[in-house]
């Protein structure tokens, strides 16, 4: 069920006669597409509301509390208030009977665009630049409200190197923002060499300042919870202390490292939700974390080292620069998911070969969950027993939800679900421009080479256009002057924007079918109200780091 | 030789300079190059075409008015013109864009590299041995005097070096063990080379000057020859030598565009001309966008000629005939002050500083030049440990040797135009700020951060420290003990090295306060020529110090409240120094002397305690209506007071005899100093210019030309010589102008004495751009203006003070 906003991730079934009708009734985005292009963005509304309202009928004769994970708070509450749904609807229809056009004028588009924009240059001194990242561009664009996507970027104090990630949160925002707030420190830890764990231990267990582990890039808006800094610093600490007592004594693997963290945050996760907290705020928080789900994609650059450590369906690529000046993709990363043979067999082959018809079922984990491996969503991980106990002893909210009560259907042999990822290494080499990272919602609507193409175009702007040279050939003043003048205007439309990130939305959300930007379209899709929004696009969050070539040529040459 | 930069010039010979050396320089190589040929036989492709330099706004034509008369009284034909004489004398210029014009018929195209070959000719047969294809790997230096320099052919002993390697000589000045500062960077130029006309444009075209469409363009092999100053330069060679690079510079179209765009705008005929290249030539900048020459400060010996923004063939000789004079007789015979190796220190000398400031100085070439514009880069460099404060308190800074002052503060709720809009010629927007700021200063009391000037601390165990600077300056150092003494550092001509306040603060010990530019020189100078005597310590305690002015017929209250000691002119008179305690800070050393004629003491406070005087004396003065003010409002004062300042008015072809400080100057101190027999012989025989003050009559403040520096006098109708600074009075509310008067026999020319009748017999006019405005001159300051006289002797009152 829940076609609707959210549950395009996660769906559950329901014993509904209707169900089928209602899925077929929704139409995917693609198809609305060229609806959009003609501009009958009339009947697009009219087809909407028909579906919305439709989708409310069943809702509400059957299961209207199961909807309280996926759909938009407004869109819940409009459920559970008949009024209010009507003057909603009201409202859509007025919007959807308006001849008059409504369009975003350009500023206004940017606006929306560059509400989350942010950038980070590695601070240079004197032109002397020992890292071999440039700096980073990141943004996001949301479509549930509130986003359930989540980024996070820091420099590693204790070790070299710089730490960059894309969530994609699912049944809620929770996971991901916990996710978002914590790896980066299991990681870092994971990463630290022995004595300065001891180190740190000793000041925690003196009180003295601790050293500090990382340093954060954070856009105003990425905001991290007070409340729960207490227990997620004791979780934190335990893991390094085992770190302490284990200790191999072997330099720590970065490949490894980053599998260990990403295995105990998601095992911190799923414990601190069976322990609970005395405090009634921070138990409710804890559930609602393990309960929700998010997909990782992690970049770790050190040097010419570059590591991709990914679980769920977020990709990383990389943007190369071959000869010619072209542009081309590589994929650091495969996504977890129905469309990935090799991950399905991987699931297939944890589990007897009974559940094999059920284990994969329209392209969902046992008919529900598209990313085969994920944080949290401990529905798919723990023991039917284990689900029932923490959810009966747990607060009222959880217990009156139907979401976290119900059970996935042939839930045999849990887990089902790893949060464990995929690492890819890769020595940069000084053809590699940049890196993108971004949750499945740009790479539904673009080509991982066209992304390349526009990145790296922007990117180098003018400079590496091919220069133009007279050489031997008759060029008169006025042909030389208009070939300029042409080329400068290529250029100050890529200039619109100042972060390379907002200038892939730009295009994911606004490219028309020539892949140039369309103002009309991306006024459109920018204009649609919250509870539409989901139905066209999914949030977006993108990273792009910029690699430093001279560092990378010379790191290279000091290898040979 | 002539294989660098040289080869690639464009070889457009142009006076058309604002700074008035420059434009020696500048008339000098042009009257060079012209005889060259002749006396050489070389072929130097001199030919007299002309040069138009054309305005499209009226802010160009005015800064245009302005060359053209100064280039007038230096007998360099010169006129104005209107778009339509643009047009009859070149045809392809588009004309409908212009509101003006000058024309020089004088200036001329060579062929760099011939002149070069040209002059190289004419040495050798003067004995003069040029090694080609050898590289200068050092100089050596023994006991800071020049002996050899090292190629990779051997070792050749010399006494002076000159390093003239362009944009390698910063690096060369870096090779040896002592380096010598050259701050210079390099930048991409490019120009445009094309084939032929279909009708060959005629080799005696004028030369166009387009500085709003920042280019120039001349006629080459019957073509064009156009480049320009871009206003996004790309600097070179930060990270230092690559000589071979010079040579496969790539050409950037692209970045070619905006100066491409220009000149088919200028000569829309052109689009159909072949392009035969595009010249990607470096050239070098300095961080003032003037030349660098002179002896090293820390190498004797070593002297230096480059950074010459990209003018190199218009200066050549000129500097060339300059540099000769310097080392053969020790000093040229112009003021060179402004392009002095020694107006720069270490401090200019980093490459970070250099790269973003010739970033900012190659635009420049072509930018609107107003007065009182600021660099913007390189800033923030020196400050006073109160820079935060009076940021806060609505600051505006300029920056003076990398220190930054403040011009005024601007009252919160009030709004400047931005630095662009700003620029003018006429009544700049904060004239009410300065204004008040100045009311301020005569009725109640300000306080003026004056940190940025320089101060040495001279000091000896025995009598060495009197003696010598008795010998070195002209006034009588042999005061009481808690005296201070406005005098000259003066050359053997007399005329001003420097001009200083020294306090003596113990019978061995005297603290020098220069201007803050003197940092490198005056150090040199006084090095060069102290005894080489342990006893004697001479220390720069620059950065020691914070200096507040304060400055009012209040500031003696608000001082007496702070500070138990009686400060009362009987007991502080004027031209006193004492150490005492202010608020909780000790041994603030508090000076009579206020450097603007008007009441008031310096306080010169060890940096710790900065804060806490600046605090208490703004708490205490808040009852006699204590504020900040800035350097506009100092200027101001000092002016309506004729105080001359050095490195403006006051240069080393000056001396106390024409500046009326005869004294500041003790004939009879019963020992020999420097300048003594030259003063002597002036004091028998006259001056042949006169130090004097105009006012403007007929100027309307409101609506006229604000007159700057370098204005023309005329007396009687006949120029007899230049202003050097100008500012309003407020109290007058009239233009002061300050300036140099010379009496030319009316028909030989030759220079006269200048009496105290000529000056007083006559009429006179300052010409600001053409126009010109009635000036009453006068010889004294007026006795009026001071209303809160505090001493009888006029000492102060009557003539001391620098920028």
């Amino acid at each position: 069920m829940c076609v609707c906003p959210g549950p395009r991730r996660i769906a559950i079934p329901v014993r509904s006669s209707r169900l089928p009708l209602l899925s077929d009734a929704m139409p995917a985005p693609a198809h609305l597409f060229p609806l959009i292009r003609n501009c009958e963005i009339s009947r697009i509304c009219s087809t909407v509301c028909y579906c919305h309202h439709k989708h409310l009928c069943c809702l509400s004769s059957h299961f209207a509390h199961s909807h309280f994970r996926y759909a938009p708070q407004k869109k819940f509450a409009a459920l559970y208030r008949p009024k209010e749904n009507f003057n909603h609807f009201i409202h859509m229809r007025d919007y959807a009977s308006t001849p008059q056009r409504f369009y975003l004028t350009p500023p206004q588009v940017n606006s929306i665009l560059k509400a989350n924009e942010y950038s980070f240059k590695v601070p240079e001194f004197d032109g002397k630049n020992v890292s071999s990242v440039l700096g980073f561009d990141s943004n996001q664009l949301p479509a549930n409200a509130p986003i359930e996507d989540r980024r996070s970027a820091a420099t590693c104090l204790q070790t070299r190197g710089m730490l960059l990630g894309v969530f994609d949160g699912h049944a809620g925002c929770a996971c991901a923002q916990a996710v978002s707030e914590r790896l980066f420190y299991y990681i870092a830890v994971s990463l630290l060499p022995h004595e300065t764990l001891l180190e740190i231990e000793n000041a925690v267990e003196s009180g003295r300042a601790l050293l500090p582990i990382l340093q954060w890039h954070k856009h105003p808006n990425d905001y991290f919870s007070k409340e729960a800094s207490k227990l997620y610093f004791n979780s934190l600490r335990t893991y390094w202390q085992e770190l302490i007592d284990l200790n191999s004594g072997e330099t720590t693997d970065v490949k490894e490292a980053l599998i260990n963290a990403f295995k105990r945050l998601d095992n911190d996760i799923s414990l601190e939700a069976q322990v609970g907290d005395p405090n009634s705020f921070l138990n409710y928080l804890v559930l609602r974390v393990a309960f929700s789900g998010a997909t990782a994609c992690v970049a770790h650059v050190d040097g010419v080292d570059l590591h991709i450590a990914n679980t769920g369906d977020s990709r990383a690529m990389l943007g190369v620069q071959e000869e010619d000046g072209s542009w081309s993709a590589v994929n650091l990363s495969y996504d977890h998911n129905a469309q990935n043979e090799h991950e399905v067999e991987r699931v297939k082959m944890e589990h007897p070969k009974s559940e094999e018809k059920s284990l994969v079922k329209q392209d969902r984990l046992l008919g529900l969950l598209m990313p085969f491996r994920a944080f949290g969503d401990v529905k798919f991980k723990w023991s039917i027993e284990l689900q029932k106990r923490v959810v009966e002893s747990g607060p009222d909210q959880l217990n009156d939800n139907e979401y976290t009560k119900f059970i996935p259907p042939n839930y045999h042999t849990p887990p089902y679900l790893t949060a464990e990822p995929e690492v890819i290494h890769h020595k940069l080499r000084p053809q590699d421009k940049f890196l993108v990272l971004a949750t499945d919602g740009l790479w539904e609507t673009m080509h991982r080479q066209d992304v390349a193409r526009i990145v790296g175009e922007y990117l180098t702007g003018v400079h590496h256009q091919q220069p133009i040279a007279v050489g031997g050939y008759k060029v008169t003043l006025g042909q030389m002057h208009g070939l300029l003048t042409e080329r400068r205007a290529r250029i100050s439309s890529v200039f619109e924007d100042q972060n390379a990130a907002t200038h892939l939305i730009r295009h994911a959300v606004g490219n028309n079918e020539f892949g140039t930007v369309d103002h009309e379209r991306l006024s459109k899709m920018l204009s649609l109200p919250e509870e539409l929004a989901r139905m066209y696009r999914d949030d977006i969050t993108i990273i792009v780091v910029q690699f430093n070539s001279h560092v990378i040529g010379a790191c290279q040459n000091e290898e040979l | 030789m002539a294989a660098g930069t040289t080869r690639f010039c464009a070889g457009i010979v142009s006076t058309a300079r604002p700074v008035s050396i420059e434009l020696k320089m500048a008339d000098y190589s042009n009257k060079l190059y012209q005889q060259l040929e002749q006396e050489t036989g070389v072929k130097t492709g001199y030919m007299k075409t002309g040069s138009i330099s054309l305005a499209q706004t009226q802010d160009r034509l005015i800064s245009l008015k302005r060359i053209a008369s100064s280039l007038n009284v230096m007998g360099i034909p010169c006129e104005i013109i209107t778009p339509k004489q643009v047009a009859q004398l070149h045809p392809l210029i588009n004309i409908h864009d212009l509101v003006g014009a000058m024309y020089v018929p004088e200036d001329a195209l060579v062929s760099s590299a011939n002149v070069s070959l040209a002059l190289a000719t004419a040495a050798s047969r003067n004995g003069v041995q040029i090694h080609e294809r050898t590289s200068v790997s050092h100089v050596s230096v023994q006991k800071g005097r020049v002996t050899a320099v090292e190629t990779d052919r051997g070792q050749i002993q010399c006494q002076y070096f000159v390093n003239c390697a362009g944009q390698w000589a910063y690096e060369l000045g870096h090779s040896g063990e002592e380096p010598v500062n050259i701050p210079l960077h390099a930048c991409e130029h490019f120009y445009l080379l094309t084939h032929p006309l279909k009708e060959p444009l005629a080799s005696n075209l004028p030369t166009i000057v387009d500085p709003d469409g920042r280019i120039y363009i001349r006629n080459w092999q019957g073509g064009i020859l156009s480049g320009g100053f871009e206003k996004n330069p790309k600097p070179l060679f930060t990270e230092g030598r690559n000589q071979l690079e010079i040579h496969n510079l790539q050409e950037d179209w692209d970045h070619f565009e905006p100066l491409l765009s220009a000149l088919l705008r200028r000569m829309p005929d052109l689009e159909a001309l072949q392009i035969m290249q595009l010249v990607n030539c470096p050239e070098s900048f300095t961080p003032d966008m003037r030349c660098i020459m002179g002896e090293s400060p820390t190498v004797r010996g070593y002297f230096v000629l480059a950074g010459m923004n990209s003018a190199g063939i218009s200066y050549g000789g000129g500097a060339g005939k300059y540099l000769a004079e310097w080392m053969v007789n020790g000093y040229p015979s112009e003021n060179v002050w402004p392009l002095d190796l020694k107006r720069f220190g270490a401090l200019q000398s980093s490459r970070t500083f250099l790269r973003h400031r010739v970033m900012e100085v190659m635009p420049l070439m072509c930018d609107l030049k107003v007065p009182r514009w600021d660099f913007q880069t390189g800033r923030q460099l020196r400050t006073s440990p109160l820079y935060d404060r009076l940021d806060a308190q609505g600051a505006r800074w300029m920056e003076k040797h990398g220190f930054e002052r403040v011009k005024y503060f601007v009252p919160p709720g009030k709004d400047l135009l931005d630095l662009d809009q700003s620029k003018t010629f006429y009544k700049p927007d904060w004239f009410d700020i300065v204004g008040s700021e100045v009311k301020c200063c005569k009725e109640a009391v300000c306080v003026i951060d004056m940190s940025s000037f320089t101060k040495f601390e001279i000091s000896s165990t025995g009598d060495e420290a009197l003696e010598s600077l008795q010998y070195l300056f002209s006034n009588d150092l042999d005061v009481p003990v808690g005296h201070v003494v406005h005098t000259g550092m003066l050359n053997e001509k007399g005329g001003y090295e420097n001009d200083c306040s020294i306090a003596r603060l113990s019978k061995r010990s005297f603290f020098m306060i220069s201007p803050t530019d003197q940092q490198v020189h005056c150090w040199a100078w006084l090095k060069n020529r102290l005894p080489d005597d342990s006893n004697l310590t001479m220390e720069d305690v620059t950065w020691k110090y914070t200096a507040l002015n304060l400055i009012g017929p209040r500031a003696v209250d608000v001082l007496s409240e702070l500070s138990y000691a009686p400060i009362t002119p009987e007991h502080f008179p004027s031209l006193f120094c004492k150490e005492m305690s202010v608020g909780y800070a000790n041994g603030i050393r508090v000076m009579s002397i206020t450097h603007t004629g008007e009441p008031g003491f310096m306080l010169y406070i060890p940096i710790e305690y900065a804060l806490h005087v600046y605090n208490e004396v703004m708490n205490m003065g808040q009852k006699y209506g204590i504020r900040n003010a800035g350097y506009y409002a100092l200027r101001s004062l000092r002016i309506e007071k004729f105080f001359a300042f050095w490195g403006q008015d006051l240069d080393a072809f000056t001396t106390p005899m024409e500046c009326g400080r005869e004294f500041q100057v003790k004939l009879e101190k019963g020992m020999q100093f420097v300048g003594q027999e030259a003063l002597l012989e002036q004091k028998q025989n006259g001056v042949y210019k006169r130090f004097t003050m105009f006012i403007l009559e007929d100027h309307d403040t409101d609506m006229d030309l604000w007159p700057w520096w370098g204005e023309p006098i005329f007396r009687n109708g006949r120029y007899v010589g230049k202003t050097t600074s100008s500012a309003y009075s407020y109290t007058l509310e009239r233009h002061v102008c300050l300036g140099f008067v010379q009496h030319f026999d009316e028909k030989t020319g030759e220079e006269l004495v200048v009496t105290t009748d000529f000056i007083n017999q006559g009429e006179y006019e300052i010409d600001i751009a053409g126009q010109r405005f009635q000036a009453k001159a006068k010889l004294y300051p007026f006795s009026s203006l001071f209303t809160h006289r505090r001493r009888k002797d006029e000492e102060e009152l009557s003539g001391y003070q620098r920028e």
